[in-house]
């Protein structure tokens, strides 16, 4: 087993500093790593370029860096939740680069599995399509899209090891897959550090080769963007 | 003339057994209320999900469900779970049965525009332009005119497009529209509005063939 522990997130975040670029895991506040980004926050680093599906809320997630003005240039596929994040992008401040969803996703996995790009259909005969390679395919248009280059991939998972071994719960499954390895770094944080030998190997979601840090989260708040409930009749 | 929910309860109509539906936000969300009892169908949410449920109980709301408006759900049995990459291999490649999205404008051509309008905040197009790029089968919710009664069906698109040449059936609160290679079909009316009224409200070119029936809802 090679370990993967380290103490806590301070020793998890060694090697964080300015202008680097950063992938992080969530789908809105569903599966983002608080902790680092808690830790973001505290280190207060500047100049970041943040790979996010979404850029948190005014006073939680990647809110709490824009706030700070840690940002310098967002990835994303949908920023609407967040007042600061208009201001910036508006006064210019905040660079912004709106890539589709599952271009954004796969952007991550061809980094993570050593594809310097793909063909995809999504955003054909769009503004995102503009200056980039397109070819046809069996009679069907496709654009070139390419991986991204990471220093640090910050992960938040269910349950994990000190091999670096994950598992996913729900939909906080999300990006946080496709993000592992594809960084120089992959940094995991788990909301249960469990003893090896004790995840079935036929339940990992991502095994540890793609993990190079994991440590034991805590005080999770897992806010809800979006309470809806129905009536009990 | 139909409103928001005589929209979702037609375009459920088309919802067939075995299909598997991604629901956008909005009007879209609606359908899956009034699919017909008595058939089997999986909801898929792109951020992970199949086989989606209604909303949960007040107290059993779980942090770690939700949907792709990020808000919380629940599972049927059966459901399952995967990641971002995942789920757009089932949009991409097309293993997605029905695709209904709203929609700010569509073009005879089947162009649709409904992720930015300049000048205003753009919040980003989530995963509508995977969605509509790959498809085979894509409805539009949407009404047949803006706020300032401009119509929504028009020849080019004015607006930034989320995709080309995709949309292939319209239902709006006027009318159910087929989109051809010669324009928009009208195929049938929203009760109680004439052919005249849906002929004025259409910029695009309006295809009536013969008579047209009133929805049955």
């Amino acid at each position: 087993m090679i370990n993967k522990k380290v103490a806590d997130v301070t020793e998890a975040m060694q090697g964080v500093k300015d202008d680097m670029t950063l992938m992080l895991g969530g789908f809105g506040l569903c599966g983002i790593p608080e902790n680092a980004i808690n830790n973001l926050v505290k280190l207060n680093v500047k100049g970041l370029t943040c790979i996010s599906n979404n850029a948190g809320v005014d006073d939680f997630g990647l809110g709490l860096l824009l706030h700070k003005r840690q940002i310098k240039k967002m990835v994303s596929s949908y920023v609407g939740e967040n007042d600061e994040f208009e201001r910036q992008m508006l006064s210019g401040e905040l660079d912004v680069e709106l890539v589709p969803q599952g271009t954004l996703v796969e952007r991550c996995r061809a980094a993570q599995s050593g594809f310097p790009a793909f063909f995809t259909p999504a955003g054909y005969g769009t503004e995102v399509a503009e200056g980039k390679e397109v070819r046809e395919f069996n009679g069907k248009m496709y654009v070139l899209e390419k991986a991204f280059e990471a220093d640090f991939a910050f992960i938040k998972a269910w349950k994990g090891d000190a091999a670096g071994n994950l598992i996913f719960k729900g939909t906080a499954r999300n990006f946080n897959p496709s993000m592992c390895g594809a960084a120089k770094i992959t940094v995991a944080e788990v909301e249960e550090l469990v003893p090896v030998g004790s995840l079935d190997p036929n339940q990992i979601h991502i095994p540890g080769i793609f993990v190079q840090r994991i440590f034991q989260g805590k005080d999770y708040e897992k806010r809800i963007e979006q309470l809806t409930v129905r009536q009990r009749s | 003339m139909l409103d928001k929910i005589g929209i979702a309860k037609r375009i459920a109509q088309e919802v067939q057994d075995g299909y598997y539906v991604n629901l956008g936000i909005g009007i879209p969300t609606l359908v899956a209320n009034y699919v017909r009892d008595g058939i089997e169908v999986e909801f898929q949410s792109e951020n992970g999900v199949l086989g989606m449920g209604p909303f949960p109980f007040e107290g059993e709301e779980d942090a770690d469900l939700i949907n792709a408006g990020k808000q919380t759900i629940t599972t049927l049995p059966g459901a399952s779970f995967f990641d971002s990459s995942l789920s757009f291999s089932m949009i991409r490649g097309q293993h997605v049965d029905l695709t209904i999205l709203g929609a700010m404008e569509v073009s005879e051509e089947g162009d649709i525009a409904n992720w930015k309008i300049p000048g205003k905040m753009v919040k980003g197009m989530g995963g509508a332009m995977d969605l509509v790029a790959s498809a085979q089968n894509i409805i539009v919710a949407m009404m047949h005119t803006n706020k300032a009664g401009e119509s929504k069906l028009l020849k080019k698109c004015s607006l930034p497009l989320t995709g080309v040449g995709c949309v292939k059936k319209i239902v709006t609160n006027l009318a159910v529209l087929e989109v051809t290679e010669n324009g928009f079909k009208l195929l049938e009316r929203a009760p109680g509005i004439s052919v005249d009224e849906i002929k004025k409200a259409t910029e695009g070119h309006l295809i009536v063939d013969g008579d047209i029936p009133e929805m049955v809802l």
